[in-house]
């Protein structure tokens, strides 16, 4: 453990700048509207780096880097997927869900296929996605305090959540739209800065790192290092190699010399393993163990090709269906500006990816010992004070750590945001007050699985988030935009069926993660299947029940597509509990247009 | 039939002039338009022009759907390309491991291909589908609003 002074006072700097942000921000809001969508009235580039600032989580800030060290050029595809996810959305989304007034996605439902229960199994998948990605966002915290401070990594998580909590509560979306704006440029600082000094140092300093690389390829450590694993890992050896270990290795308590021939070894919990300089690395299980697989792209073989295009679609395709992401877009004023802030979210978000593949290549030179724990994670915490033990170091070191702050503190508070505005509109009765109870008891319910489920790295954990959404409401979104057919029937049934195969597959995941690893790649990256086979049942069941096609299904077309000049956007603001509830809002216009003719 | 806009004030009374007046749009077209500043784009015009749509089904559905269709097919063209060209690149170095030992500038071409191309690639395409979905749409206000 590091014990560096500056992290902590950085991170402390960045959490009270969050909470005067917000506090200046909050002053003003005091209607819902307010809480729930700043009033509709935020500048385009502002939003555009308030959802970029959102959007770059843990998975982006930590975990890119960390799977780009582990997995070499193969983890590439999340930075690309994470930004052309944000394409896809932009081209079939943007505009047409901000006209569409919605609020929510039950809320996007409801206005397209008419009121249902279809309401209640998109409140209930919105919640999954949300909870599924705060978890990973809260466990990134606790191993970010416990990488610079050595504090306990419980705290993390529970700080990243009070503080969050606390600033949500007191704003909303109105104090969190300047939060996570100023956010973006923090995080974008926090990782260009040490990424230009670290890989000047890296280019021009020959003595300062090592070659650890010989010429087979084989990885080894460039000095004597000290491993001390927390949980148990499966470990793969290539080349022969010695080293002297404490604690279980594959079962048998050990302590002293070991003698590794290349295969497979199971190290246990609270094992210290005491490499020498030049010995060979041992890596982790299902990652490249030599440099030769590491530096080529897909060396998987065709697993490795289906588990590509996998993630292909998760992430292309995935990311219209987060809620957070989505939520976003009803700050918009119209339709052209919700699709000039996506253009300018891209532009951010290129700008931001190049700087984690940088660092996650050079701390493959510095850094083998996270290959053999596998918490690659803390890869770029840990990169400039190894490669700069001294003031500049530390300095570098807490502007990440502060950097990696912003990252939890600005993706929990989206989430927090969106989760608890479906919560209280749709589970409670949709007031200020209720807003504040959801926003405390999806924190409490978020901090809870954080501390109960297994840690594993940031970026896999949201990657299956991604799945779910594409699986479920990819679909809904764009058959609902663009296709009149439709019913709310098939979407039910798509959502079941996509959604249900992807927990499914989940769930036997994490059942043979603890007996014996016997599941298919395939399930843990399942998208490439239930992503198609929840369109078709979609479109196969909205056939089947063509007569339950909405009545009004031309003019919600009409409201979607037509240009914002025309005037035909229309807030569902009743939802917000500004008048009655919607469905009295919606009975109006259904009266009221038959008098009309 | 005499002006556009309903007076300030009252936007949730239908007007029935107003009505007429969307009716004969052709008629409309070299009258004289009262340009009212701040004026309420509330509940009330939008149910009008709805319903207005809903009347002349043949001329309004027609457009409408055009619109749609060219935005989808935009949108379609646009995002299938990207997504053909990003997914070509696994398949590509799959089939032929020996793109991977091709330099560029010191750096490996498939780390350039996915380390760097994809951004502006992807802000390219937005651009493109920008310009084109605001020119379908002014095309179309000003094929219903002359």
């Amino acid at each position: 453990m590091i014990d560096n002074p500056w992290s902590l006072v950085l991170v402390g700097v960045m959490a009270l700048l969050t909470f005067s942000l917000g506090y200046v921000g909050s002053r003003r809001a005091n209607t819902t509207p307010d809480f729930l969508v700043a009033r509709r009235a935020v500048p385009a580039t502002r939003n555009a780096a308030a959802i970029s600032g959102e959007y770059l989580s843990a998975a982006s800030f930590l975990g890119v880097a960390g799977l780009v060290l582990k997995d070499g050029i193969d983890a590439l595809w999340y930075p690309i997927g994470f930004t052309a996810g944000y394409l896809a959305m932009m081209l079939f989304v943007a505009a047409p869900l901000r006209r569409s007034g919605a609020y929510t996605l039950p809320d996007f439902a409801e206005a397209r296929l008419g009121p249902s229960n279809l309401r209640k199994f998109c409140t209930f998948f919105v919640i999954c996605i949300g909870v599924l990605y705060l978890v990973p966002q809260l466990q990134s915290a606790g191993l970010t305090l416990n990488t610079i401070t050595g504090l306990p990594p419980w705290l993390g998580g529970a700080a990243v959540t009070v503080i969050v909590v606390v600033n949500v509560l007191g704003g909303g979306m109105r104090a969190i739209t300047l939060v996570q704006a100023f956010q973006y440029w923090g995080k974008l600082f926090a990782i260009a800065a040490p990424t230009f000094v670290l890989f000047s140092l890296f280019l021009v300093g020959p003595g300062n790192g090592a070659q650890p690389v010989d010429s087979s390829g084989v990885l080894r450590f460039p000095e004597k290092v000290e491993v001390t694993t927390v949980d148990p890992v499966r470990v793969r050896v290539a080349v022969p190699m010695e080293l002297s270990a404490t604690g279980l290795v594959d079962g048998y308590p050990t302590d002293g010399h070991v003698y590794w021939t290349p295969g497979l070894y199971e190290v246990g919990a609270d094992t210290e393993l005491r490499f020498e300089a030049g010995s060979p690395v041992p890596v982790v299980e299902g990652s490249p163990t030599s440099n030769h697989d590491w530096l080529r792209p897909q060396t998987g073989g065709l697993s490795g090709l289906f588990e590509t295009y996998s993630l292909i679609f998760a992430t292309f395709l995935g990311t219209m269906g987060l809620p957070h992401v989505l939520v976003r877009f009803y700050t918009n004023p119209d339709g052209r500006a919700a699709r000039r802030t996506a253009l300018h979210v891209l532009y951010l978000l290129g700008l931001f990816y190049v700087f984690p593949t940088v660092l996650g290549v050079i701390s493959r030179q510095y850094l083998p010992q996270l290959l053999v724990t596998g918490k690659t994670d803390a890869a770029v915490l840990l990169l400039p004070t190894t490669m700069q033990p001294n003031l500049l170091g530390q300095v570098l070191g807490a502007v990440v750590a502060a950097g990696a702050f912003a990252a939890f503190l600005s993706t929990s508070s989206g989430l927090l945001v969106s989760v608890a505005g479906v919560v209280s509109t749709d589970i409670l009765p949709g007031k200020v007050r209720d807003f504040r109870w959801a926003t405390v008891l999806t924190g409490a319910v978020a901090i809870g699985l954080a501390f109960l489920l297994p840690r594993s790295d940031a970026s896999l954990t949201v990657a299956m988030s991604f799945a779910l959404a594409a699986s479920t409401f990819c679909p809904l979104l764009l058959l609902g935009i663009w296709w009149r057919g439709l019913t709310w029937v098939g979407a039910m049934a798509g959502l079941v069926v996509g959604g249900g195969l992807v927990i499914g597959a989940q769930v036997v995941t994490v059942v043979s993660s603890y007996t014996g690893r016997w599941a298919p790649s395939v399930l843990s990256q399942p998208a490439l299947v239930t992503v198609p086979v929840a369109f078709l049942t979609m479109v196969m069941i909205s056939k089947l029940t063509a007569r339950r096609r909405p009545d009004d299904v031309n003019q919600i077309l009409l409201r979607l597509h037509a240009p914002d000049p025309l005037g035909f956007m229309r807030d569902r603001e009743s939802r917000f509990g500004v008048e009655e509830r919607s469905r009295a809002a919606r009975g109006d216009d259904a009266t009221s247009s038959p008098s009309g003719s | 039939m005499t002006k556009h806009s309903g007076p300030p004030g009252q936007p949730d009374q239908p007007q029935p002039a107003e009505r007429d007046a969307w009716l004969s749009v052709a008629a409309r077209k070299n009258r004289r338009r009262r340009v009212v500043l701040a004026d309420p784009r509330g509940r009330g015009r939008v149910l009008r022009t709805i319903i207005e749509l809903e009347e002349q089904t043949s001329v309004g559905e027609k457009l409408i759907r055009d619109l749609i269709r060219t935005q989808l097919r935009t949108g379609l063209a646009l995002g299938g390309g990207t997504l053909l060209l990003l997914a070509a690149l696994p398949l590509v170095f799959y089939l032929a491991p020996s793109v991977a030992e091709v330099e560029l500038v010191g750096v490996r071409l498939p780390w350039l291909l996915l380390g760097l191309l994809p951004f502006p690639l992807c802000y390219g395409v937005g651009y493109a589908y920008r310009r084109l979905a605001e020119r379908h749409e002014h095309d179309f206000v000003s094929s219903v609003d002359r």
